[in-house]
């Protein structure tokens, strides 16, 4: 499979993630910076997400990927979770 | 109705006091600290000092969540501690009583023993108070020499070339960072240092800070050049804050000694974070940790155990990830180097499982800003250092942390030039998959762990 080939896969599969997925918080890296919650621009607190451990299923959630990106630890990253009837807010 | 006095405001502090209303919902809890600016962020300060975020953002709790978890925060100085009238003397407001006490005082910088160290212009970062003022003198410096190896040191050179000083960094070795990082992870990060404008000198430390007035005017090295500059950012290392407990008959060494259950030597006194020095039943020694999210484990495992709740701090395998020269970097594990000086002490974001140094082999694969590196011992992953692409941390992590036999895929990740990210992703992809399968029949992982 070529290499461009190959790239382009990816690309569809991060956008997938992007447009499925909800922002994962990686309990074990947070140092509670606040970089995420200070680049976000809906002014969500993803930090205090990211002390409790818990995704980011917030309505206003545009999934811009500001905190993914700018997170100077890697804590946060798009994943596809299963929506169950419990977690729809 | 329990009271529970806790010393000291970071991150340890917190979890403590969260752990003890969740397990105590009427007890008192205060806080005792002498930051006026209470619980912030440390790690964060190197981030206010780039410019990344503003000084306001530095707080994640504020005084409604502290009303919310009625907790209280005091700002005084704890002078002395009491342990058989299970009091603490504050300096301000006097005796303290409590029913449970918690030392969570920390670290604080090594000031060296340079002739020059106390001229004004000699900063560190090791506080809010530190990084006000650096950003402060950084305003009128045009030159600055930072010394230290490890984190912190490149968070003041960093954050100083970001507020356009001229930062010389000074390295006592052939290399940055060759406790933990090896001579290709070293170069990778010197490469993106010296684009970003720091100079760097090898086999360079300093011999004198000197001084004009008081202020700082430049530095001597031991080889003799002199280094004109305003400011000196000087990490060379922290210390536990162990006076208090040292001067009340609590045992210590390096750090305040206690238990997996957060227990010093004395009943009813406890110790977490930066500060503690706690057993390790894997290792079989009383183990040093300068990392925020274990500060926080730590602070949370005491908390549950001064109310009641007897439960077992378990250290895992230490990790850290941190940004070196923007390059997000994974240190888990042992990846310790074998010219490392086992005598060197700690720094801010170490731990003294990674400078061990295992008998093991060395797999590695670099690919451009990529790096895996990985210390494979006989049947297991012992550690593994991630730069750049962090996807394969977390998996890397179980893979180490629970000792996970690696067998079938050793020979491969062993042979040169082999593509370790897709081994181990394919690898990993396996284990999950075997996870899953036993969970769904009988309910207990089966991760076929390597005993030795």
């Amino acid at each position: 499979m070529s290499a461009w080939w190959k790239a382009l896969r990816a690309l569809f599969w991060q956008q997938k993630a992007r447009m499925d997925g909800v922002v994962v918080p990686d309990n074990s890296r947070c140092v509670q910076c606040g970089i995420c919650s200070y680049n976000c621009p809906i002014g969500i607190d993803v930090r205090r997400y990211a002390w409790e451990g818990r995704p980011i299923r917030d309505d206003y959630c545009v999934t811009c990927g500001q905190c993914v990106a700018r997170c100077p630890r890697g804590v946060l990253s798009f994943e596809v979770l299963a929506r169950t009837l419990e977690s729809t807010p | 109705m329990r009271r529970y006095v806790i010393v000291g405001t970071g991150v340890a502090a917190v979890a403590a006091a969260e752990a003890i209303r969740q397990h105590d919902p009427r007890g008192v809890i205060v806080l005792v600290g002498m930051e006026a600016e209470g619980y912030y962020s440390r790690p964060g300060l190197a981030y206010y000092l780039t410019g990344e975020i503003p000084e306001n953002m530095l707080f994640p709790f504020r005084d409604a969540d502290f009303r919310r978890l009625q907790v209280q925060v005091v700002h005084d100085r704890v002078e002395g501690l009491d342990p058989a009238r299970q009091r603490v003397r504050l300096a301000r407001r006097g005796w303290l009583a409590y029913d449970r006490l918690l030392l969570a005082t920390g670290a604080r910088a090594v000031r060296p023993p340079w002739p020059g160290v106390d001229l004004e212009g000699v900063v560190y970062l090791d506080n809010l108070a530190h990084t006000r003022h650096v950003i402060r003198l950084a305003r009128k410096a045009k030159e600055a020499v930072v010394v230290g190896g490890g984190i912190t040191a490149l968070e003041l050179a960093e954050g100083l070339q970001a507020r356009r000083v001229r930062v010389h960094y000074l390295l006592r070795g052939d290399r940055y960072w060759r406790r933990v990082l090896d001579p290709v992870e070293s170069r990778l990060v010197e490469q993106r240092l010296t684009q970003m404008g720091i100079r760097l000198h090898h086999h360079t430390q300093i011999a004198e800070i000197l001084g004009h007035k008081g202020r700082v005017t430049g530095v001597r090295t031991q080889d003799g050049r002199v280094l004109r500059c305003q400011l000196v950012g000087i990490a060379v290392g922290i210390r536990p804050r162990v006076e208090l407990a040292r001067e009340a008959g609590i045992a210590t060494e390096r750090g305040i000694l206690v238990s997996p259950f957060m227990e010093t030597s004395v009943p009813h006194v406890y110790a977490a974070g930066d500060v503690a020095q706690v057993f390790d039943p894997r290792v079989g020694q009383h183990v040093l940790d300068s990392l925020w999210p274990l500060a926080r484990m730590q602070g949370t495992a005491a908390g549950a155990n001064m109310a009641g709740h007897r439960v077992p701090y378990h250290r895992g395998t230490p990790l850290n990830v941190t940004r070196l020269a923007h390059i997000t970097t994974a240190i888990m594990g042992q990846v310790g180097q074998r010219d490392a000086d086992p005598d060197a002490g700690l720094v801010r974001g170490d731990s003294e499982v990674w400078r061990a140094l295992p008998d093991a082999i060395l797999a590695q694969k670099n690919d451009e800003v990529n790096l895996i590196r990985l210390m494979v011992g006989r049947r297991t992953l012992l550690g593994a250092v991630v730069m750049g692409d962090q996807s394969l941390v977390r998996g890397l992590y179980t893979l180490i942390d629970r000792q996970v036999d690696i067998t079938p895929i050793r020979e491969q990740l062993l042979t040169p030039g082999a593509p370790l990210g897709d081994l181990l992703a394919a690898f990993w992809s396996e284990v999950q998959a075997h996870i899953h399968d036993a969970a769904a029949e009988n309910g207990s992982p089966p991760l076929r762990e390597a005993s030795e």
